[in-house]
């Protein structure tokens, strides 16, 4: 135990000691954060999308028709009161709900006009400014095919709402997106090297030619990286508070749970790269390939899972960030407590076993 | 095996890819003696120590540290052993004592424990002792990388070129020092390419391109050298070698300073005073001299390479 | 001595902060000269070394090298010198004649003279035909002889070598100061830094350095006799040996 506590400290030296490593460490999440202000667009398409018809009849029937044949969306569900609303968005695959209100087509025919509520799951901004334009100018389309040759036009009043991020800001999605970035880079990236380094340098031979074992080695290796990373995420999840007013709507203690699970995650990713990479340069392009553009492009973090190829979206099954990204949005912009991220926690706790397992099995005890 | 050894290796053999690192090596080093192992870059000195050390697994042979088996037991042969490769490793944004502690730690040992082992080479180094390592000099960071390989109290020492770039004045403290740790009963395999080095060992081996090509002690390999050594002064060197060399072909003249070396079996003699006769004009003096152990691998390298 | 210098170092010093790295060197090396530069780990060799190579300033005194200013000159310098390290500096990954075209053209030779030296120098190391080879399929041995003939490709007057033998096998060591010798024969000027004591008997003259100072300069032979010693290396010792001490202690 003694000798894992000297490692532990001997690994802090080594960080405190190099500037361009604290400079990574602290410099770049702040950088990061500011940096991504804004956000890319895309197309959407095959969004999923729920109703909640109060009227249920031929003209509302239409409308959901002409909604679903667009090609945009996707009929997820059909609600049965406005309760159901809610719990349809937490459990994370619906974008939007179209609200009709009763008495649709009598209104309508005897008025000459009807409301439509569009509300929005908003935590992706653009997307959701997106989705209540496509659908607004669906129903519109809809509204002057009926009014064609008639003389008393008839309107359809639309309402959109934005569900968790009013204001549609596209910080929001960044602040998460951010922190998973963060704790890859740091917890993978950082380990990795810092294994890595030793082998080039040529201390891992004597750390080898001793009684340590190899667990000890990793333990003591990955346990300072893993208080830094956790370090870390404060000031990312403070600086989305004050400067961007990105409120964190869930308990804070899952959150950090949360977060340890994937940095532990992360760490068992840096081991199993470094077991592989030869030296610092390759663990460095190695991580940055490997792990942190698919956290970028791959996690639904920049851009939208839903619209990615079938097999990108079956590949994106297997990258922890994706997961984490929904966890970690759940909890921070919807509030959502274990019960509606358990399923996430699950498969992220199962990848950690065994990349942990397959990384100590992996990690040499001799040189080759 | 032999309890005698604290080191012992059989026929041992090593490739990487088509290369073949070492190719059936043996040796023996008796308990608490030094042997060197002598021999240029990529002759496979670096291969065999860390198959000792037990890093890498031979393809085939066997080798003993301490009486145990370098692949079976290789657990409690990283307990016993002390390790310095090639480039001294050491953690060089850590100071001297930083460094020390760490490795006294992992293992399971500290620096007070064995003070007295280390006591003599590490006082030298303790005035700096919060300096990094980084930052010493190429004899202080060898005093610090044997002192790390010493803390745990091996009985085994294994030196991978601890003298390489180091200045002549440190070399010669550093052998002293291993001098004082044979004394003291432990076992020393040494690897240096400063062929002078061999005379300081009990027993020294000459390894090149993977194969040991003589193991004996330093001054019988010296007795051992086929032919005649000469040593000729010449007032034109230049001229004096390109005409010899005509002559005799090459590697068998070479310049020391302001003589030459030749070597050759004793009939050298005589066509070398014949040489003298015909060549008035280069002033030559030739002298019967004792080779010295880089003589004596060179031509174990050219009847090797021959052969 | 009546010989033409060609490195003129007369009371040279350098400073780093409170430290005096050479402290009033003085020493002229003359053209055609193997000059062994010796010295303890940290004695302000390369320090020394980096000044006549253009690379640094002196903080007070004279020095010239090739008849150039080490102050105001330093460019002039570096383009009548060679210079060869222990790491050979040629690029692994590329062919010996396309290290030599690279090598040429630093030095702003035309490629018509390249190819000309390129042949002649291949042709007097035997590699011609073997110059589309690549530098890391090649020996130890090799490398070195190319680099060392490369720090001569643009015709120097003086070339540097720094620890130019560590790690080859005696052979190769021997036939790479034939080389030396050749060079030397040859009218360049070889300024050569080494730990191989053996190899200081080879040079025509030695300087060892101790803590910044120059404490002997003479031809290996003298400097035998008046130390009363049987080899340089016993010289070595006996005047380095102890201010080193000292000098470790005072640090």
């Amino acid at each position: 135990m003694r000798s894992f506590w000297a490692f532990v400290k001997k690994e802090f030296y080594h960080i405190f000691r190099d500037r361009r490593t604290l400079l990574i460490l602290f410099g770049i999440p702040v950088a990061q954060i500011l940096i991504f202000g804004f956000v890319v667009t895309n197309e959407l398409k095959d969004m999923r999308i729920a109703f909640l018809d109060h009227s249920n009849d031929e003209v509302t029937h239409e409308i959901r028709e002409k909604i679903i044949a667009s090609g945009f969306f996707i009929n997820d569900a059909i609600l049965e009161s406005t309760n159901q609303i809610e719990p349809a968005f937490k459990k994370g695959n619906i974008r939007q709900v179209v609200v009709f209100e009763d008495h649709f087509q009598q209104k309508l025919n005897r008025e000459g006009k009807a409301a439509v509520q569009i509300i929005t799951d908003a935590s992706d901004a653009n997307t959701a400014s997106q989705l209540v334009n496509y659908t607004s100018a669906i129903i519109m389309q809809y509204v002057n095919e009926i009014n064609a040759g008639k003389a008393l036009p008839m309107t359809i009043h639309t309402e959109a709402r934005m569900f968790y991020n009013e204001s549609l800001k596209g910080v929001y999605l960044f602040v998460p997106g951010t922190i998973v970035l963060i704790l890859m880079l740091i917890s993978a990236i950082m380990t990795s090297i810092s294994i890595t380094r030793e082998k080039e340098m040529g201390t891992m031979e004597t750390l080898l030619v001793s009684p340590l074992k190899p667990a000890q080695i990793i333990l003591g290796k990955v346990m300072p990286y893993m208080l830094l990373a956790l370090v870390n995420a404060i000031p990312i999840a403070l600086l989305g508070y004050f400067i961007f007013g990105l409120p964190i709507q869930g308990s804070i203690v899952l959150l950090a749970l949360e977060s340890l699970l994937f940095i532990t995650l992360a760490l068992a990713l840096g081991i199993l790269f470094s077991t592989i990479a030869p030296n610092q340069m390759v663990a460095m392009f190695a991580s940055m390939i490997g792990l942190l553009l698919p956290t970028l492009i791959l996690s639904g973090f920049i851009f939208p899972l839903e619209n990615m190829p079938q097999w990108l979206q079956i590949f994106s099954y297997i990258l922890p960030p994706r997961w984490f990204l929904t966890i970690i949005k759940n909890i921070m912009l919807k509030g959502a407590g274990l019960e509606f991220v358990w399923r996430e926690t699950l498969i992220l706790a199962g990848m950690t076993i065994v990349l942990f397992t397959v990384s100590i099995k992996k990690f040499k005890i001799r040189l080759q | 095996m032999n309890g005698n050894f604290g080191i012992e290796v059989r026929g041992l053999s090593k490739s990487f890819g088509k290369t073949k690192a070492l190719k059936n090596v043996s040796l023996a080093v008796e308990k608490g003696s030094i042997f060197g192992l002598i021999g240029p870059d990529g002759a496979g000195k670096s291969t065999l120590f860390r198959i000792l050390t037990t890093l890498y697994l031979p393809d085939s042979g066997e080798a003993f540290v301490s009486g145990l088996h370098c692949v079976k037991n290789y657990k409690e042969i990283r307990k016993r052993v002390g390790y310095m490769p090639g480039r001294f490793s050491l953690y060089q944004d850590l100071t001297v004592e930083e460094n020390l502690s760490f490795y006294a730690s992992v293992f399971k040992t500290t620096v007070k424990e064995n003070y007295h082992l280390i006591k003599d080479i590490y006082q030298q180094i303790e005035p700096f002792k919060n300096r990094r390592a980084g930052n010493l000099s190429g004899g202080m960071k060898q005093k610090l990388a044997l002192s790390c390989a010493l803390v745990h109290k091996p009985e085994v020492l294994f030196l991978d070129e601890p003298t390489t770039g180091v200045d002549a004045v440190s070399r010669k403290e550093f052998w002293d020092m291993l001098k004082e740790l044979k004394n003291s009963g432990i076992t020393i395999l040494v690897s240096t390419p400063y062929m002078d080095e061999a005379m300081l060992c009990d027993r020294t081996g000459f390894i090149q391109n993977g194969a040991v090509l003589k193991t004996g002690i330093p001054e019988s390999i010296i007795d051992d050298f086929q032919g005649e050594m000469f040593s000729v002064t010449t007032s034109k060197p230049q001229e004096t070698v390109k005409l010899l060399s005509e002559e005799l072909g090459d590697n068998t003249v070479f310049r020391f300073g302001s003589e030459l070396h030749i070597y050759g079996n004793p009939s050298m003699e005589i066509f070398l005073k014949a040489f003298k006769e015909s060549h008035p004009g280069l002033n030559l003096e030739i002298q019967n001299t004792r080779p010295g152990i880089e003589d004596c691998f060179i031509q174990l390298m050219n009847s090797n390479n021959e052969s | 001595m009546n010989r033409e210098t060609v490195i003129e170092v007369s009371g040279l010093y350098k400073r780093f902060g409170t430290f005096t790295a050479n402290d009033n060197l003085n020493f002229s090396v003359y053209r055609g000269e193997i000059f062994g530069f010796l010295g303890a780990n940290g004695a302000g060799k390369t320090t020394a070394m980096k000044i006549l190579c253009g690379l640094s300033k002196p903080s007070a005194g004279k020095a010239t090298v090739a008849g150039f200013d080490v102050y105001r000159q330093s460019e002039k310098i570096k383009q009548n010198i060679g210079y060869m390290s222990q790491r050979f500096s040629l690029y692994e990954d590329l062919s010996i004649i396309e290290n030599i075209v690279f090598y040429g053209g630093i030095y702003g030779l035309s490629y018509r003279e390249i190819q000309i030296r390129a042949k002649e120098m291949l042709t007097n190391l035997g590699l011609w035909n073997i110059r589309r080879k690549v530098i890391s399929s090649l020996p130890l041995g090799w490398k070195q002889k190319i680099s060392f003939s490369l720090a001569m490709l643009h015709n120097p007057s003086i070339i540097f070598l720094d620890e130019p033998t560590g790690g080859v096998d005696p052979v190769t060591r021997r036939q790479f100061w034939e080389m030396i010798y050749n060079a030397a024969e040859k009218g360049f000027t070889v300024f050569v830094t080494t730990h191989y004591m053996d190899e200081a008997e080879y040079c025509d003259r030695v300087s060892i350095m101790v803590d910044g100072r120059i404490v002997a300069l003479d031809t290996p032979k003298a400097l035998k006799q008046q130390y009363s010693a049987g080899s340089m290396e016993e010289v070595f010792l006996k005047l380095a040996r102890n201010k080193e001490l000292e000098k470790e202690h005072i640090l």
